[in-house]
């Protein structure tokens, strides 16, 4: 059963729709990633789950309950990290984080939480004096501690250092190995690869792909980067393989661009024609589709956008 | 909503009430200085009797006000605008449970401050209340009744207003009603129509029942009234209009 299921989703406010038909299902244990550009409707679709607003159409089930209506059953099984974050100005981390846990039967030992996000030095510091990325990993701690089967995250690590990044994804990590079930959202694309099972691309409130981080770079046309000493002719490599070959960089680097995957043919073909022409391989690379172009494709063409908004038609 | 965790909750916004400097200047640092400053200090038209006889009730009342309409309810309108409440909301403690913790950090600062008052009263200035042991119990009753009506008027503005507007307000409030409710101005000086003006506000009722109950007098039914319609007023409007996100 999917834990977590929303079924048609739709939320107006007012003129504004801000989800207009979204499908999606997170299973037990799986994370996932709504992926997508500021007002693309991640945060309203979470809140709908989170029992925070009502859907104008469609339904959202979390756990097999409805948020707004089981909210009570619901809540000391999930975990919540709202945007904002924010928190009494004169809190201290400790206090703040003990209270919480009193609220839940079978809470993580407080203490042991800050220390593995980093806050042990910061325990007794009124939150108003916190760091931004303070404040952000105590709004993590205060949706971890209750051992949430669901969590729920909008944008947990905006804000955090490239260190306290990765210590954030390591603790979703090992709660996600604990069979905790994730939805997160971000428009941070390492962020999506990096910790998702499954990425949903969200924008104006539709989905527009889902799959796993490899599914959605799969295909495209990739592209393998050679540098050799002495220097290939780009036209007799073309031939050679029969691929399209462009030097790549500024002339005389001798670095060249073929348009191809990095597949075995081609790399066994490439190693001959080094052979042939008696050059050193001094620097070869080959990337396949990027996330980022993935998304870039998807959010931020202008084609795409007219066709589909029809308020810019009119 | 657990008893549990209600408790936790309850300790958290009594420490934070306790906290604060601001918090602290309105709900022990005004009204202790009114009970002190007036009493030593014979500027004031207190009435016939000793200013300290004239003064408890109204700083009784004040209190109460300090907590439930300013204090509790600019802290309020914070944990709105912060985004503390709507996480709250989404925990096991619940909205319920918020209230009711709120509440109760309401009363046990209600406590500390009836008994700072009227220890400094009592041993301070060797105020004796006319109605005796029985009068003081029931004034206790009547500093919760009022600091429980305050704080219900006090949500209804933090559920509705920005946390700029609610401080604003409820200070101006404050103050307005230390000026007309009776506390260290004897309505009997004001001008008519304001007297009749203080006279029904919460703070006014309040300070009514207040002086009532501690001279033993009896007639206080009028003023309990008022006291309790405006803690319905508030509760009614409160439970349907207040917002819990920003």
């Amino acid at each position: 059963m999917a834990v977590i299921a929303v079924d048609g989703l739709v939320k107006r406010y007012g003129a504004v729709t801000a989800v207009d038909g979204l499908d999606l299902t997170v299973d037990a244990g799986e994370t996932l990633a709504l992926l997508g550009p500021n007002g693309a409707g991640k945060t309203t679709t979470v809140e709908c789950l989170e029992g925070y607003r009502r859907p104008d159409a469609g339904t959202v089930r979390v756990l097999g309950l409805d948020p707004v209506a089981d909210a009570r059953a619901l809540a000391p099984r999930i975990g919540v990290m709202l945007q904002e974050g924010g928190l009494y100005p004169h809190v201290r981390p400790a206090e703040m984080l003990h209270t919480v846990a009193a609220f839940h039967t079978d809470p993580e030992d407080p203490d042991a939480l800050l220390a593995a996000l980093g806050l042990d030095e910061v325990r007794d510091t009124r939150f108003r004096a916190l760091s931004g990325g303070q404040q952000q990993r105590l709004a993590l701690a205060l949706a971890l501690v209750g051992r949430p089967d669901v969590l729920f995250l909008d944008e947990p690590t905006a804000g955090l250092d490239p260190v306290a990044r990765r210590t954030t994804w390591e603790l979703l990590g090992e709660r996600t190995r604990g069979g905790t079930t994730i939805l997160l959202t971000t428009h941070l694309l390492d962020e999506a690869a990096a910790v998702a099972d499954r990425v949903a691309i969200v924008d104006r409130g539709r989905l527009r792909m889902l799959g796993t981080p490899a599914e959605l770079t799969a295909g495209g046309d990739g592209q393998v980067v050679v540098r050799t000493d002495p220097a290939l002719d780009a036209d007799r490599l073309a031939a050679d393989l029969g691929v399209a070959v462009a030097p790549d960089g500024p002339p005389g680097s001798g670095r060249l661009r073929i348009a191809s995957l990095a597949t075995p043919e081609l790399l066994t073909a490439l190693a001959a024609h080094l052979r042939a022409e008696g050059a050193m391989l001094e620097e070869l690379h080959g990337s396949g589709r990027t996330l980022e172009e993935v998304y870039l494709r998807l959010v931020d063409d202008p084609a795409s956008r007219r066709a589909d908004d029809p308020a810019v038609g009119a | 909503m657990s008893g549990r965790a209600v408790l936790a909750q309850a300790r958290l916004e009594t420490r934070l009430l306790l906290r604060s400097s601001e918090s602290l200047l309105v709900t022990l640092g005004i009204p202790l200085g009114v009970l002190v400053f007036f009493t030593q200090v014979p500027v004031l038209p207190v009435g016939d009797g000793d200013a300290a006889t004239f003064l408890v009730p109204g700083v009784l009342g004040l209190s109460a006000t300090a907590t439930g309409l300013v204090a509790s309810a600019i802290q309020t309108a914070y944990e709105r605008k912060s985004g503390a409440l709507k996480l709250l909301g989404a925990t096991p403690l619940g909205r319920g449970g918020f209230v009711v913790a709120k509440l109760t950090s309401v009363v046990a600062m209600l406590g500390v401050q009836a008994v700072l008052v009227l220890g400094v009263a009592l041993v301070g200035l060797g105020w004796r209340p006319a109605g005796g042991a029985a009068g003081l119990g029931a004034a206790v009753g009547a500093v919760l009744l009022t600091g429980l009506v305050m704080a219900a008027l006090g949500l209804l503005l933090a559920g509705t207003l920005t946390a700029e507007l609610t401080t604003a307000v409820s200070n101006a409030l404050f103050l307005a009603l230390l000026l007309l409710g009776g506390v260290a101005v004897d309505p009997a000086v004001l001008p008519d129509a304001l007297a009749a003006i203080g006279g029904v506000t919460p703070l006014g009722a309040a300070v009514g029942l207040l002086r009532g109950v501690l001279d033993g007098a009896s007639g206080t039914g009028a003023a309990l009234a008022t006291l309790v319609g405006w803690g319905a007023l508030g509760t009614f409007a409160a439970t349907r209009t207040f917002r819990w996100d920003a």
